[in-house]
């Protein structure tokens, strides 16, 4: 579990979130939701301890995020924030083999191997393998990046927007992977979604934000509820049903 | 590393010793060979020694600053070297200043540097990394102050006081300080294992900031001690030779042209042999071949500026 107790934090000044409490369950894959600026992605670097915490206290699985050595912490989950642009030039392979390094500090072993060739993989990028990353399209590497969490191989993976660039039917298998992650092998997944009907489709946990403050979290059905969504997008939106999960009529 | 990087570094290091043979050993004649060989011998090992420290240093720097075109002197670590020079010039006097014991100054100075640059690049880098063109900016401004505090300070110098400082600010390999010799092979070595020892942790580092955070990488940490090591190996540079402005971006643009690859276990090697080539064999041209004709230090910086622009034009800024 990923426990949060009053969080706050500001950016130059600006108040980005108001003392936040919550928390993303194990064993289920939980959705941040909600309007830009509400704090999603500053919520999710927190937990990753890509920011330092500026007030109140964060655990994964029982640890301090702003007390345990970063290399123990990432054994225990991965993060992915938004894409940058990387300055070395990296093939597919090596980028992904860069997921290994917190089990083998610049000594990989077979094992180590066998898992990046199982990350390439999965994200179908084995025929892209030997390609430079600035040789392929912002999808594949938004894939490669992903398949670099993956092979990281944690108990929790954090991903910041990862359908980002992907097409409908890469962003499609990435859910389905995920769902696998979370029902075969007892992984946990955080990921902050823009497009709510993956995270009506798939997520089992929704937190919605906004200005900083969690305006409700829940199970997916609970919180996917027409006045729900219009009041956190200030917009009418419709919800209907398909195959007994929401679907949300955003787009007309 | 792959066959290939093996071959090639194998190839440099063959290249390497000879040039350095055809150094050391052409027309000897039958004089006092001793002698010869003595001062052969010497600036062969400085030359060798500058290569390193400036292949290294530029290398790293790159990393950290995950940025190609730049290079610790373009940002102002040699000027702030040179200034810290004529500061101890203008405090201790010309003849306090030579009067000082050769070995512990150097060693005082490379303490003060490291704390320095660590200091001032590491807060820039932390904070403006992911602004590189305002990062860019503030070096080249700082390198500009301390310059231009250094050209100060050497107005208000005695003109007999402003000598020593002036042979300490101008780049030149003919003119290299023997005394230091053992003091900089020693701090270089050490810096280099040092490098070499983190070169699997600076392979995350080149990931920039987000990345190696979540791969475990102590980022600060990293970065700090990464920039102190720079500081160290660009003082022992310019305590030798004096302040060379584009070298470094020669030597890492054929590391990574000869390497093709990201790993800094075959890129640090790699800067370094390719600058003592560089360095050996332009040294052994203009001062056998060419008699003095040309100076090196004017060359290199010729091609280097060239090259840099060469970098520029193509967009390799980022």
């Amino acid at each position: 579990m990923i426990q949060i107790d009053h969080v706050s934090h500001r950016i130059g000044g600006a108040p980005i979130l108001h003392d936040i409490s919550t928390r993303l369950p194990k064993g289920q894959l939980t959705a941040l939701i909600g309007p830009n600026g509400a704090g999603k992605s500053t919520l999710l670097r927190l937990i990753g301890r890509l920011e330092p915490l500026q007030a109140g206290r964060i655990t994964v699985a029982g640890r301090d995020v702003g007390a345990t050595p970063t290399d123990q912490l990432a054994r225990v989950m991965a993060i992915l924030g938004q894409q940058t642009a990387i300055a070395s030039r990296l093939r597919l392979s090596e980028l992904v083999a860069f997921g290994r390094w917190p089990h083998h500090k610049g000594r990989p072993c077979a094992a180590d191997r066998a898992m990046v060739d199982e990350a390439l993989e999965a994200f179908a990028l084995a025929p892209l393998a030997g390609r430079f990353l600035d040789e392929v399209s912002g999808g594949q590497a938004q894939r490669a990046h992903i398949a670099m969490a993956f092979a990281q191989d944690t108990d929790w993976m954090l991903l910041d927007e990862p359908l980002n660039n992907l097409d409908m039917a890469h962003a499609r298998a990435l859910m389905r992977r995920l769902r696998d992650l979370v029902d075969n092998r007892g992984r946990s997944v955080g990921m902050v979604v823009h497009e709510i009907n993956y995270a009506a489709a798939w997520a089992d946990h929704v937190i919605a934000m906004k200005e900083g403050r969690i305006l409700a979290e829940g199970p997916a059905c609970d919180v996917l509820t027409e006045t729900l969504l219009s009041q956190l997008y200030d917009a009418p939106i419709r919800v209907g049903l398909h195959e007994g999960r929401p679907l949300v009529l955003h787009h007309v | 590393m792959d066959k290939r990087g093996a071959l090639m570094l194998a190839g440099m290091g063959l290249a390497l010793a000879a040039l350095s043979a055809l150094w050391m050993f052409q027309g000897l004649g039958g004089g006092n060979r001793a002698f010869v060989l003595h001062l052969r011998g010497a600036k062969l090992a400085a030359l060798v020694i500058v290569a390193t420290a400036i292949g290294v240093a530029t290398i790293l720097f790159q990393t950290v600053a995950a940025n190609r075109v730049l290079t610790p002197s373009i940002m102002g670590f040699d000027a702030l070297y040179v200034l810290l020079q004529t500061a101890l010039v203008a405090v201790l006097g010309g003849a306090g200043y030579v009067g000082l014991p050769a070995g512990a100054k150097f060693l005082a100075e490379i303490a003060v540097m490291s704390a320095l640059a660590s200091l001032l690049f590491g807060t820039l880098l932390l904070r403006g990394a992911r602004d590189v063109p305002r990062m860019i900016l503030t070096g080249v401004i700082l390198g500009v102050l301390f310059r231009s505090v250094s050209g100060f300070l050497g107005r208000v110098l005695d003109p007999n006081e402003f000598a020593v400082v002036q042979a300490v600010s101008f780049a030149s390999f003919n003119r290299v300080d023997t005394g230091l010799l053992p003091v900089a092979a020693g701090v270089t070595l050490l810096g280099a294992i040092l490098a070499w020892r983190l070169s699997a942790r600076l392979d995350v580092l080149a990931l920039g900031r987000d990345p190696a955070l979540s791969l475990g990488l102590r980022h600060q940490a990293v970065v700090l001690g990464v920039l102190a090591l720079v500081a160290v190996l660009v003082s022992v540079s310019t305590a030798l030779v004096g302040p060379v402005a584009f070298f470094g971006l020669i030597v890492a643009g054929l590391a990574h042209g000869l390497m093709r690859t990201a790993r800094h276990a075959a890129l640090l090697p790699a800067a370094a042999l390719s600058g003592a080539i560089l360095l050996v064999g332009g040294q052994w041209l203009f001062e056998r071949q060419l008699g003095q004709a040309a100076t090196l230090s004017v060359v290199v910086e010729f091609a280097g500026g060239l090259f840099f622009l060469y970098l520029l034009l193509k967009g390799r800024i980022r």
